[in-house]
């Protein structure tokens, strides 16, 4: 065992470096990933190491990034792009969604396309706009793309190099208000596998399923409620796509109720997909309806109002009570 | 030579403007050869960074286009540089002081901003980034109200229609093509007036700037682009963005691209008083290029000593465009110490409203979540604000239930 405690930076940090040494057709590509390693310095010293072929300064292009790392891809390589943030993806939305996602399917499966796309994503840090978006149903929807994001640092490490290794384009969120978050990685572990969900609680009374920035505040939520005598069991679901249903089946099996709990609005998100299924599967297990926290169907606020608009304790554990009276 | 054009020029008079006069030349066409970055850029510049007036080949063109500046005026544009950097300095502050939660300053992008926006005439629209709060002081928006979105209480907090000046655009380039657009109409509806876009070295590699030249110059669109390359885009330098000096692009969509001074605020108000006719007399479009320096941090959050040398900041101080036009009024007289110590107290007064307009600036009430998603309306909004104002009250409810 060579366990190490670091922040979710420092875990993103690392696996960047393993997979960059470990495979020299890894190549990092997007704004700002080199001297300045990122404004949020996920690549910090990665271009000083690994030199400027390898670690990419871009122009200021996202729509270029991505249809260059397609390019990139189709020659072999393994581009693991930057976005700078969640809302300045979308100059990129057409090569990811009409290009990137498509390519294996139109070649009949003679082409790859081993491309990560990391995005910071999701609120809580007081930006200004398009800093806080949470897209990830936008990107699930999509056949073709993986969508995963991790809610600690060994997650963050492990992931990461998991969605390099895969063959198949997978959108990366990470969940920027938790990048200086500390955990415990184990960096010889044999990984969990990259579309497992996860029990990160156990409980016997209700089951909230939550991925990236949202499992830290369902587990601070079962905590409290298990100071009120309630058993809540949290499920980190770290893949979109694929969900693994069957894991979060097996929870509900157990304890009859669901809660999905995200930052993104609550209309056609990953929570509904989600209640969908399990009613499906589930219908004569559960004890009450699946419910969702959420985002609201509105722009994501202006900072000040960002503490009311983001799911917090309260508001989990309202969802809580609403499905344990039932 | 420094501008540079495949457009065919049609030497009509302007009806609007008084300050034609020889304005309608024809611009020479240069040729093409790529110049790298490290060599001294060609710029249209008439005042030097000591502060004297110059006339060359280079500004001839555009000096008649400040001939009616008086001396009156050269003061007025060094009150706006001076207001603007001490509003920017005020700004920085108050994020410093937690009053703002970022702030994008402007500081050694004055001229560009003074001058660019001084050229304007009350019809004309502008459509900024985030970073043009000298424009917007020409334009007449309140300071104030530019803050609110760095502040975080609101995505916007002006009516972009009161002074034509659209909100901030965050997302880097997208403004261009509203700008070309916009111009679009403007031509249509046979207005005599011009639009402005803003944006900076780094954006010019968006896809959309692209497209946005293209538009402009098929539908020959009133819209001037000015791009102030600040020579960095957060960490990137210029390099990493072109390989061509950015104002020779113009020439491959068919339009001139010209270079001026950024720090010179009379040659950014002459090159753009000429590029805002050119579009008002049915011209189309064109690029000004003003090169200039980011003085400060890409924005509060970032630390430019990761990247760039401070050498290279020193040798810009030299350029400093406020210095620059006080030792211009200083040497011919134009202003004299009682005009700067009454400025400073102006600025003073300035910088004191500012901060007392932030720190007593509201937090919105918490339904403005709710508020403006439709104009139409929208039941879902209405159901989910519904839930979360009954939600609310569940608080208050238990409370007074104790
Ligand atoms: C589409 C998009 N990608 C990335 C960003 C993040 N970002 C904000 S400003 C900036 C640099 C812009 O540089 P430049 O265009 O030169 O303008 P400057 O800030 O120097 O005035 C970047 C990368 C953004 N706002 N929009």
């Amino acid at each position: 065992m060579a366990v190490e405690k670091m922040s979710i930076a420092k875990a993103l940090n690392e696996s960047l470096r393993k997979a960059l040494e470990q495979d020299p057709k890894v190549l990092i590509m997007g704004e700002d990933v080199g001297k300045l390693g990122g404004v949020f310095r996920i690549t910090d010293g990665l271009q000083k190491d690994f030199g400027e072929e390898r670690v990419i300064d871009t122009p200021l292009a996202e729509s270029g990034i991505v249809g260059t790392a397609i390019g990139l891809a189709l020659r072999g390589y393994r581009p693991v792009v930057e976005i700078q943030f969640d809302g300045f993806v979308f100059p990129a939305y057409d090569q990811i969604v009409t290009q990137l996602a498509k390519m294996h399917a139109r070649a009949l499966g003679k082409i790859k396309m081993p491309v990560v796309i990391r995005i910071p994503y999701a609120g809580g840090i007081g930006a200004v706009e398009h800093h806080s978006e949470s897209p990830e149903a936008l990107f699930a929807h999509v056949p073709g793309l993986k969508v995963v994001s991790p809610s600690n640092a060994s997650d963050a490490y492990w992931m990461l190099q998991q969605a390099i290794l895969s063959d198949d384009p997978v959108i990366f969120f990470e969940p920027k208000r938790r990048y200086w978050d500390k955990g415990e990685v184990d960096v010889e572990a044999i990984p969990y596998q990259l579309h497992k969900a996860r029990v990160a609680r156990e409980g016997s009374d209700i089951t909230l399923a939550a991925y990236g920035p949202m499992v830290k505040v369902c587990l601070e939520a079962a905590a409290a409620a298990a100071e009120e005598g309630k058993s809540v069991e949290v499920v980190d679901m770290r893949s979109m796509s694929p969900v693994d249903f069957d894991g979060i089946q097996a929870s509900v099996e157990k304890t009859r109720r669901l809660v999905v709990v995200h930052e993104a609005p609550t209309f056609l998100g990953m929570g509904s997909e989600i209640a969908a299924r399990i009613t499906e599967r589930c219908f004569y297990h559960l004890e009450a309806p699946v419910l969702r926290v959420g985002g609201f169907h509105a722009p994501y606020p202006p900072a000040r109002l960002e503490d009311e608009y983001l799911p917090g304790l309260d508001r989990v554990l309202d969802a809580v009570d609403r499905s344990l009276a039932y | 030579m420094t501008v540079e054009s495949t457009a065919a020029r049609k030497p009509r008079r302007s009806s609007g403007t008084k300050r034609a006069a020889g304005a309608a030349s024809a611009a020479k066409p240069a040729a093409a050869t790529a110049q790298t970055h490290d060599a001294v850029p060609q710029l249209v510049q008439l005042l030097t960074p000591e502060g004297d007036r110059v006339e060359n080949a280079d500004n001839a063109e555009f000096a008649p286009f400040v001939a009616d500046i008086t001396t009156e005026d050269l003061r007025g544009l060094y009150r706006d540089m001076v207001m603007t950097r001490r509003f920017d300095g005020e700004a920085t502050a108050l994020q410093r002081q937690g009053e703002l939660g970022l702030w994008a300053s402007l500081l050694g992008q004055e001229a560009a901003q003074i001058g660019s926006g001084r050229a304007l005439n009350d019809e004309d629209y502008v459509f900024p980034t985030y970073r043009e709060h000298g424009v917007a002081w020409c334009r007449g928006v309140d300071p104030t109200n530019l803050l609110g979105m760095f502040r975080g209480v609101n995505h916007g907090g002006w009516d972009p229609n009161t002074n034509n000046f659209h909100l901030y655009t965050i997302v880097i380039g997208s403004q261009t093509l509203h700008a070309t657009g916009y111009a679009m109409g403007v031509a249509k509806d046979g207005a005599d007036s011009a639009v402005i876009a803003y944006f900076g070295d780094g954006a010019s590699s968006q896809g959309d700037v692209m497209e946005a030249f293209n538009f402009s110059a098929v539908y020959n669109s009133p819209v001037v682009f000015f791009c102030q390359n600040n020579q960095w885009a957060i960490s990137e330098p210029t390099e990493r963005q072109m390989r061509v000096p950015l104002y020779q692009r113009a020439q491959g969509f068919g339009f001139p691209g010209v270079r001026v001074d950024g720090n010179d605020v009379l040659a950014c108000l002459a090159v753009t008083r000429w590029a805002l006719d050119r579009a008002r007399r049915g011209e189309g479009p064109t690029l000004v290029e003003a090169f200039t320096y980011r003085m400060g941090a890409h924005t509060t959050s970032d630390d430019p000593t990761k990247y760039r040398r401070d050498e290279e900041t020193a040798a810009w101080e030299a350029k400093d465009p406020i210095l620059r036009l006080k030792a211009h009024l200083l040497a011919t007289g134009g202003a004299d110490e009682a005009f700067f110590a009454e400025l400073e107290t102006e600025s003073e007064a300035m910088g004191k409203r500012v901060r007392e307009a932030v720190r007593s600036m509201p937090d919105p009430d918490t339904m403005a979540i709710f508020e403006n998603v439709y104009a139409d309306g929208h039941a879902l909004v209405d159901e989910e604000r519904a839930q979360f104002a009954a939600y609310l009250a569940s608080f208050e409810s238990a409370e007074e239930g104790h």
